[in-house]
């Protein structure tokens, strides 16, 4: 990419949003309103950002853009990783923990608006990670990214807005008043995950117009292995917060299978063993907060430690 | 704990999920790392495959990972419950083990064509050897169940 040969290279707008962001996430967690903030949530938003930023700026983008294993790579980071630091950082929380009363109803308004239900559905996400995929390696859109920058800086946002989507959708702890159901959730990964598997497997197969074979092989496995590493973590996420559920602690009936729909879920309407569903009162653990998920909860509680 | 609880969450049946799923997933990560990895017999991609193969590939890899952090969840769940059955969540290891390499030993090398145990040898007593140990996982697997299946955590 040579456009960074000149004086003044246009990425360091970049800069700008990344900046405000991290400033106004710092500032958030320093505020009185969020005293106790934990230190490492500050840590993965602002790792979560330079990761993103890393991509469209600095030495990164030079080299993925004469290696297509780094471009695969540098998607990886971009799409995946630096999405779950951001996710795991809780910026929605911070934000409504820190605004006054007016401005945080109003941020409340939106998040149960309808468009946030579209946005915040996993199936949206999904929708919008394979696509973009799937436009990036088999159109002609590959071709322009590669040669025009500005269609680079626009997939890198696609990369990251909808890698926080997902990730969002399936692991996320900010207030959701739209959450989806533990099963479908589960089923979004693995089916996403398997996606992502048969593609990189087809791009090692027929390398995207104008890469090479050896780098097309390199490009697919590190899709593969890297974006694996990811999901796992996401996995591993997932299932911890099922184990950590209050409704799943010793003291309350469980249901059978690998997951529990919880109470408040409205999205796949089928709790299989719905009819045991009385929590149980009395042995609460150290984990159970106030009042568990009640029926269409506020969703603008804090949802449970991570 | 009392039994209400015992009964709404059926042990049993949680045991044999549990198994089921770390067998799964231990039959996934053994392909990955043994004979991917450390003995590359298999390809990642060998390129003959029909692509009804590698979509099963792909499906059963993301299902293999989840299913072994899943499973060892539900594992650490009965421990904690003081519900875990050690001999049927065994057999259920087994019989999960098993059943995946079973798949992944006919339909997917053979009828899928997804890639081959190992390649320039002579295959038959290497697909003999394959399945005919998952045929033993899943009998010892099925003994283990049935000689398990009355039963009931100690408590």
């Amino acid at each position: 990419m040579d456009h960074s040969a000149g004086s003044f290279p246009a990425e360091v707008f970049f800069l700008v949003p990344a900046l405000a962001a991290s400033a106004a996430y710092v500032a958030g967690a320093c505020s009185a309103k969020a005293r106790g903030w934990p230190k490492h949530r500050t840590a993965m938003f602002l790792l979560g950002i330079a990761f993103a930023v890393s991509t469209v700026l600095g030495p990164v983008p030079a080299l993925a853009h004469g290696n297509f294993a780094v471009l695969a790579l540098t998607h990886v980071v971009a799409g995946m990783l630096a999405p779950l630091l951001l996710v795991l950082a809780r910026p929605v929380t911070l934000a409504l923990r820190s605004m006054d009363r007016i401005p945080a109803l109003r941020t409340v308004r939106i998040l149960r608006s309808p468009p946030a239900r579209i946005l915040a559905s996993p199936l949206t996400a999904a929708a919008l990670n394979l696509g973009g995929m799937y436009l990036m390696f088999r159109t002609p859109l590959y071709d322009a990214m590669r040669t025009h920058a500005p269609m680079h800086w626009i997939v890198t946002f696609h990369l990251v807005a909808a890698g926080y989507l997902w990730t969002a959708a399936l692991i996320g702890r900010d207030p959701n008043p739209h959450r989806a159901g533990l099963r479908l959730r589960a089923g979004i990964l693995v089916l996403t995950a398997a996606a992502h598997n048969i593609l990189a497997k087809s791009l090692f197969a027929q390398p995207p117009a104008g890469v090479p074979a050896d780098q097309a092989e390199a490009g697919a496995m590190a899709m593969y292995y890297a974006g694996g590493a990811v999901e796992i973590a996401v996995m591993i996420v997932l299932c911890h917060q099922w184990y950590r559920n209050p409704a799943q602690r010793p003291s309350a009936p469980a249901v059978s299978g690998h997951g529990t729909v919880p109470a408040h879920s409205t999205a796949t309407g089928k709790a299989p063993d719905s009819r045991k569903a009385p929590p149980a009162g009395g042995q609460e653990g150290p984990f159970t907060p106030a009042s568990g998920a009640g029926p269409g909860g506020s969703g603008v509680r804090e949802q449970g430690p991570a | 704990m009392n039994s209400p609880h015992a009964d709404a969450l059926r042990p049993a049946r949680r045991n044999v999920v549990s198994g089921v799923l770390v067998g799964i997933g231990i039959a996934a990560f053994v392909d990955e790392v043994v004979f991917h990895q450390l003995l590359q017999w298999h390809h990642f991609y060998d390129k003959s495959t029909a692509s009804v193969g590698l979509f099963s590939d792909g499906l059963f890899h993301a299902f293999g990972w989840f299913a072994v952090v899943a499973g060892l969840f539900l594992f650490a769940d009965l421990r904690r419950r003081g519900v875990l059955l050690p001999a049927r969540w065994a057999g259920a290891v087994l019989l999960g083990t098993g059943t995946f390499q079973l798949y992944d030993g006919t339909v997917q090398h053979k009828l899928l064509t997804l890639h081959q145990i190992r390649y320039d040898v002579e295959l038959l007593p290497y697909d003999l050897a394959w399945n005919s140990a998952a045929v033993l996982m899943i009998g010892a697997g099925t003994l283990l169940l049935v000689r398990t299946g009355t039963d009931r955590p100690r408590r």
